[in-house]
């Protein structure tokens, strides 16, 4: 029996995740991971800030879809508050948000890739990655934590041209999605690399409260999107993928046809939204919430996403909890990963899909 | 000894051994560039092109930088085999290069009549393999002298790695030996040119096995499993820094020149023109007019190159096999594929 260290500075531990592991030679006895490298205090420090100052520390959870984040955290508060968002703010919110899937699902396929040694699959990802940053760049002024959104609606209209851009984007990712498909689907090694390794059952997968796509890799097909539409997701058709065999290889083809989905869910969005205003109108910045506590759920790319607000009729946040998918997924990883080998840990870490700043908040 | 014999004997050796290993030192930091280059172009970036006109002295700030770097001893290490490891790793590297043969046709300076390789020696495929598998000493002991567990793990995996592929690397030769009736290196290309077509024509199944087990044997992409950067940091290289880094490097590149330039010698014709035979084509061989030899270097490097490109070219391609797949490969598929080669070769030997 061997005790050793993974991370908190590993290549492959995307950030400072720490694991220790039990290893009968290159067999995993235990895995047990330690978390908290990365705790910032978020939930109390937004505390502290009035409702409007806090999105930009949300973007800050899950950097790498950073406009989930922010989209949780705004609708909470409008439902707190009670604030109607008008029509078109929801269809962009809606775009932006798929678009931001997208984006972190290309980090996850490259790093995932990368880390079970293709390499040229991480660098395919980042050119289109780097298309979407350039729309929220376009959009907003920032690539990545973006703090795009407005309680009430959205800071400006889309900006001349990106229609077009979005469209030609959307155009141009399917045959792009064939060409990461080409070098991994049918692959022998990544088949033998990623085919029954980390495997969860469906019952596990609840019982841990695990959700997104590894739940959907696991046979249940639960997706907030379609449970409880936010945004204009109600008016979109989409499909929710699921797969029943809950390994590496089931979570690896259910992300890659989620994004097949949410280039058209922007379709769809695009052709059909409405002209009119972006923002609620009468909203002061220092705005306070009635007396009360709301959670809303939405569905970010690495699965629900909680926003707790309470509200003791002031104009800061009383208390704040986020939801981290994150998080909860990560603590699923001891069932996963025991019995199989140390190259499994890593194959593993890079399913689950964690960002680090997500999970210890 | 008379002056004569000293020159023959001493001063002529050492000239060629001078001028294959510094040859072949400079291609081993160029190889680095090439494969960043290579790899730059599949990626959709630019590559090294900073130092010097498109990058082309990048090999020398590399090499300048690993000089000057701290030399890290980690705690509690073996001081011993911690210094003696990169040398064990680059040595065998090294002195397989002695029975190469670059070239076949002998040129004359001074009087002297010089043959273009080292030496021929009649059993010059058993010495190459018996000196390359002493590598796997010095990844071993590198490891085992880190004192670092993630070094361990890749010195392990590389010990059972190398033992287990040595079986199919030489069992896939016999082939190309049976064919050739020598195991001298010269011998098996003038066999090529005798039998009037190179070996990889009847022996495809042999440069396969060769080739795969030849990449786990140089701990490269699809199988580098021993340095799988991923799951063990750098494996066995882990705490190495500096210029004892840059020797298990170096006995790395060597050890894929080595195997590019067997490949090249027993199934690709050595240094033989493409068709040797066919009088129309001797146009192909351009540098003789200024000697035979050269234009032969010239196709031997042809070859080998693009042995090397394949082998970058599978780094860009592949993911990594995981430890029990790569042992389920070596001893499930290579070694019987190879064996039947060798029953296959052995049976058309006697029927024809």
């Amino acid at each position: 029996m061997m005790e050793i260290n993974m991370g908190p500075q590993h290549p492959s531990t995307h950030g400072v995740l720490r694991l220790e592991l039990t290893l009968d030679g290159e067999t995993v006895v235990d895995v047990r991971p330690v978390i908290g490298y990365l705790h910032r205090g978020v939930e109390k420090l937004s505390e502290n800030k009035i409702y409007v100052m806090i999105p930009p520390l949300c973007d800050r959870l899950d950097y790498v879809a950073s406009g989930s984040q922010n989209l949780g955290y705004i609708q909470a508060v409008e439902m707190l508050a009670g604030i109607e968002v008008p029509e078109r703010a929801r269809y962009v919110r809606t775009i932006l948000a798929e678009l931001n899937r997208i984006s972190s699902h290309l980090v996850w396929l490259g790093t995932h890739a990368l880390d079970i040694g293709a390499m040229t699959v991480f660098f395919y990802c980042f050119r289109e990655r780097e298309m979407i940053l350039d729309m929220f760049e376009s959009f907003c002024g920032a690539r990545l934590t973006t703090n795009m959104f407005r309680v009430g609606g959205l800071l400006d209209d889309l900006p001349p041209g990106w229609t077009a851009a979005c469209r030609h984007f959307i155009d141009l990712f399917p045959s792009r999605i064939k060409e990461y498909e080409g070098l991994l689907t049918t692959n022998r090694i990544w088949l033998e690399r990623t085919k029954g390794v980390g495997y969860i059952s469906a019952e596990d997968c609840i019982s841990w409260g695990v959700t997104g796509p590894m739940l959907r890799a696991s046979g249940v097909n639960y997706d907030i999107r379609k449970t409880e539409p936010y945004a204009a997701y109600d008016r979109m058709e989409f499909d929710i993928p699921t797969h029943k065999d809950g390994d590496t290889y089931a979570r690896y083809l259910v992300r890659l046809e989620e994004l097949r989905q949410s280039t058209r869910i922007i379709r769809q969005a695009l052709d059909t939204i409405p002209e009119g205003e972006i923002r609620a109108p009468k909203l002061k910045t220092r705005m306070k919430a009635p007396v009360g506590e709301v959670y809303h759920e939405i569905e970010g790319p690495r699965g629900v996403q909680g926003f707790y607000l309470v509200s003791d009729g002031g104009e800061k946040p009383y208390r704040c909890h986020f939801r981290s998918p994150s998080f909860v997924n990560l603590a699923a990883i001891g069932d996963m990963s025991r019995g199989g080998l140390v190259a499994d840990i890593v194959a593993i870490i890079g399913t689950i899909d964690i960002v680090l700043g997500d999970c210890d908040r | 000894m008379t002056m004569d014999q000293v020159v023959v004997n001493v001063v002529i050796p050492a000239v060629k051994i001078a001028v294959v290993l510094g040859i072949v030192s400079g291609g081993v930091a160029y190889l680095t560039l090439l494969e960043r280059k290579v790899l730059g172009f599949m990626q959709l970036r630019l590559a090294p092109r900073r130092v010097g006109p498109r990058g082309l002295l990048q090999p020398i700030a590399d090499g300048i930088k690993l000089l000057l770097k701290e030399d890290v001893m980690p705690q509690g290490a073996d001081r011993a085999l911690f210094l003696l490891a990169p040398v064990l790793a680059i040595i065998p590297a090294f002195a397989s290069l002695a029975v190469l043969p670059f070239a076949s046709e002998p040129f004359t300076i001074f009087g002297y009549t010089i043959t273009p390789y080292i030496t021929d020696v009649n059993i010059g495929v058993l010495y190459i393999l018996s000196i390359t598998s002493l590598g796997i000493f010095g990844i071993s002991l590198g490891g085992w002298a880190s004192n670092s567990k993630y070094s361990l793990l890749g010195s392990l995996r590389s010990a059972a790695q190398m033992i287990s592929y040595e079986v199919p690397l030489g069992l896939s030769i016999i082939g190309v030996l049976m064919l050739s009736g020598t195991a001298s290196m010269v011998g098996i290309v003038e066999a090529q040119r005798n039998a009037g077509l190179w070996f990889f024509v009847p022996q495809i199944v042999g440069l396969f096995c060769f080739f795969v087990a030849a990449v786990a044997e140089t701990n490269r992409l699809p199988f580098d499993l021993p340095e799988a950067e991923a799951e063990l940091v750098a494996g066995y290289q882990t705490e190495y820094a500096g210029m004892k880094f840059a020797f298990f490097m170096m006995a790395e590149y060597t050890a894929m020149i080595v195997v590019a330039s067997v490949c090249t010698t027993l199934w690709l014709g050595g240094w033989m023109r493409p068709f040797p035979n066919i009088e129309g084509l001797a146009f192909l061989d351009w540098l003789n007019f200024i000697h035979p030899a050269l234009s032969g270097v010239f196709w031997f490097a042809m070859k080998a190159l693009f042995v090397l490109y394949v082998y970058i070219w599978l780094r860009g391609t592949f993911p990594r096999y995981r430890y029990d797949q790569l042992m389920r490969i070596g001893w499930k598929w290579l070694l019987p594929l190879s064996l039947l080669n060798v029953l296959a070769t052995g049976v058309w030997l006697v029927l024809r």
